[in-house]
């Protein structure tokens, strides 16, 4: 019975954490418009949704923007991580102390500082303002992702390689980034998480010709409740947990290129 | 040491230009715009002024300060009250069982908060589960709303944000090196004292950092007041907003930012001090067991 308290109080947090989203999925198929009443097993929300050719056109650009922007972000991300893993250069400690700032860094205030920055230098608002800001704002944490992995491998592997004779290039081609690349592979999905749930940063660095997702579900819901967003809510939920369990996969280093202790 | 090769240069410098030009000149943009006035045309004129600043000190403005402070702060330490003893029940448990648990925190941390937010409404809405619930038990008539009221916005601070306090604490308690309690509690330490002088110093850099990551997107994230708060809750970031979109006075919102930014500088700083205090003392201890 001592022992059991304990494992209560996880499970009822655990429970506040996800009763509401399990009725969100519960009433998406709900046969009832407005109330929370249960009036029988339907589909017809989600009908609805796919129907509606302004959301699709929504969610087409926000998976557009998702894939570049992951895409793009794993490639600055990783190179950030190899140059403060295994590099010397002047102001390396700053650039790390940058990465942390970033991570923590309020989105608002980043959405802000980028549409003074975008108007600034005349870019229409966008596609590329959006892609840029999604890299910005995810970039950090695929640096953070590769350098905890990194932490935990067998430096002798490097120094080997070159020691054998391979370029640098080679050396990051052949040895770390396949030892990595589970972590990069994570750090997309991140970022393409990241991409496809930003609403603060988006609100601010889009303009009315790029419609995408998160804003559109931002306007719905302002709203109040209605069936066809507790589908989308449940679709999009359905999406963040599949990823977030395949990076979860990939992330959690393996025993065996760990360092020796 | 090692030859400066090509590929070296191309990764340092890339790294750079992008912080450089898509993180730090923006936000460079952003503080010097907060002391620039507002244009007739444009949203800013190049003419120095100390206004934006001065203009913050309307009641107005202090009063919706001081509004945004108050739910940020104690949404902040619900999250840590109920934060902290589930991470340490979550460091305890078994190891086999440890992954899945820190997987339950990890899916709603990466879930969109709007979701998140918009989950509540159905069960704080007028004929909302809530209300149903207490309807069905007997223990309330009619119909009634939840929302539209400051606890609304403060269990919805709390709810969306729980999962960003949980997961430094976890860090911070799960490095914990247990033998320093074992060795308080043979030296006569009462649990408490030992929680009060071991376990709270050591993990104070988890505390900081999760304060952090609730905190600061307790004061900016607008939609969770807008949502639940109605126009009734008006906080800082639905402000900042407002001076974007609505308003058109950049200056002005810059200004307001200005105190989040300072906020997250105050608060890294802080969480630096004690890490290295957390750091230093957990070296001494380890270096006295060894002795």
């Amino acid at each position: 019975m001592k022992t059991r308290f304990p494992y209560a109080y996880l499970w009822l947090v655990y429970a506040f954490l996800y009763i509401p989203i399990l009725v969100v999925i519960i009433f998406s198929f709900n046969n009832a418009r407005f109330s929370t009443d249960w009036h029988g097993f339907t589909l017809k929300w989600y009908e609805l949704l796919f129907k509606n050719q302004p959301l699709i056109d929504a969610a087409y650009n926000s998976l557009k923007v998702a894939v570049c922007s992951a895409s793009l972000a794993t490639v600055m991300g990783s190179l950030a991580a190899l140059c403060i893993h295994r590099y010397k250069f002047a102001g390396k400690k700053i650039l790390h102390g940058c990465i942390y700032m970033l991570t923590i860094s309020p989105d608002i205030v980043m959405g802000i500082a980028l549409l003074i920055f975008f108007v600034s230098i005349n870019i229409e608002l966008g596609f590329t303002t959006l892609l840029i800001a999604h890299v910005t704002l995810a970039m950090p944490f695929v640096t953070l992702t590769i350098l905890a992995r990194l932490a935990a491998f067998n430096e002798n592997l490097i120094e080997a390689a070159r020691d054998l004779g391979a370029s640098e290039v080679k050396s990051f081609l052949y040895v770390l980034l396949p030892l990595t690349a589970p972590a990069v592979a994570a750090g997309w999905l991140l970022s393409f998480t990241l991409s496809l749930d930003d609403v603060l940063i988006s609100f601010f660095v889009t303009g009315p010709s790029f419609e995408i997702l998160p804003l559109k579900i931002y306007s719905m819901v302002r709203l109040g409740v209605k069936p066809d967003i507790n589908a989308l809510s449940a679709i999009m939920f359905s999406l963040t947990l599949i990823i977030v369990i395949l990076a979860q996969l990939l992330a959690s280093p393996k025993k065996k290129y760990r360092q020796k202790d | 040491m090692r030859e400066n090769n090509g590929f070296r240069k191309f990764s340092i410098s890339s790294v750079w230009l992008w912080i450089g030009v898509f993180a730090l000149v923006p936000n460079l943009a952003l503080f010097l715009v907060s002391f620039l006035d507002r244009g007739e045309v444009d949203y800013f004129i190049p003419a120095f002024t100390l206004d934006n600043y001065l203009r913050l000190l309307d009641p107005a403005f202090v009063n919706i300060f001081l509004k945004s402070m108050y739910l940020a702060g104690v949404s902040t330490l619900s999250c840590l009250l109920i934060g902290y003893p589930f991470a340490y029940l979550m460091a305890g448990a078994g190891k086999r069982i440890r992954p899945w648990l820190m997987l339950l925190v990890v899916i709603p941390f990466w879930t969109n908060s709007l979701i998140r937010t918009y989950a509540l409404v159905i069960i704080l809405k007028n004929q909302g589960l809530i209300n149903k619930l207490m309807l069905s038990l007997g223990l309330a008539e009619g119909s009634f709303s939840l929302m539209y009221n400051d606890i609304a916005v403060f269990v919805g601070l709390t709810y969306t944000l729980l999962p960003f306090m949980i997961l430094p604490l976890y860090a911070s308690i799960e490095k914990l090196d247990r033998r320093l309690l074992d060795a308080a509690q043979d030296l006569g330490a009462s649990p408490l004292r030992s929680f009060w002088h071991v376990t709270l110093p050591l993990t104070l850099p988890g505390i900081v950092a999760g304060c952090i990551l609730v905190f600061l997107p307790a004061l900016g994230t607008f939609y969770i007041p807008e949502i639940l708060g109605g126009a009734k809750v008006m906080l800082l970031g639905s402000f900042i907003k407002n001076q974007f979109l609505v308003a058109r006075d950049w200056p002005l919102g810059a200004s307001a930012s200005m105190i989040m930014t300072g906020i997250l500088i105050f608060m890294a700083l802080v969480y630096r001090l004690v890490n290295r205090q957390a750091d230093g003392s957990a070296q001494a201890g380890q270096n006295a067991g060894a002795a």
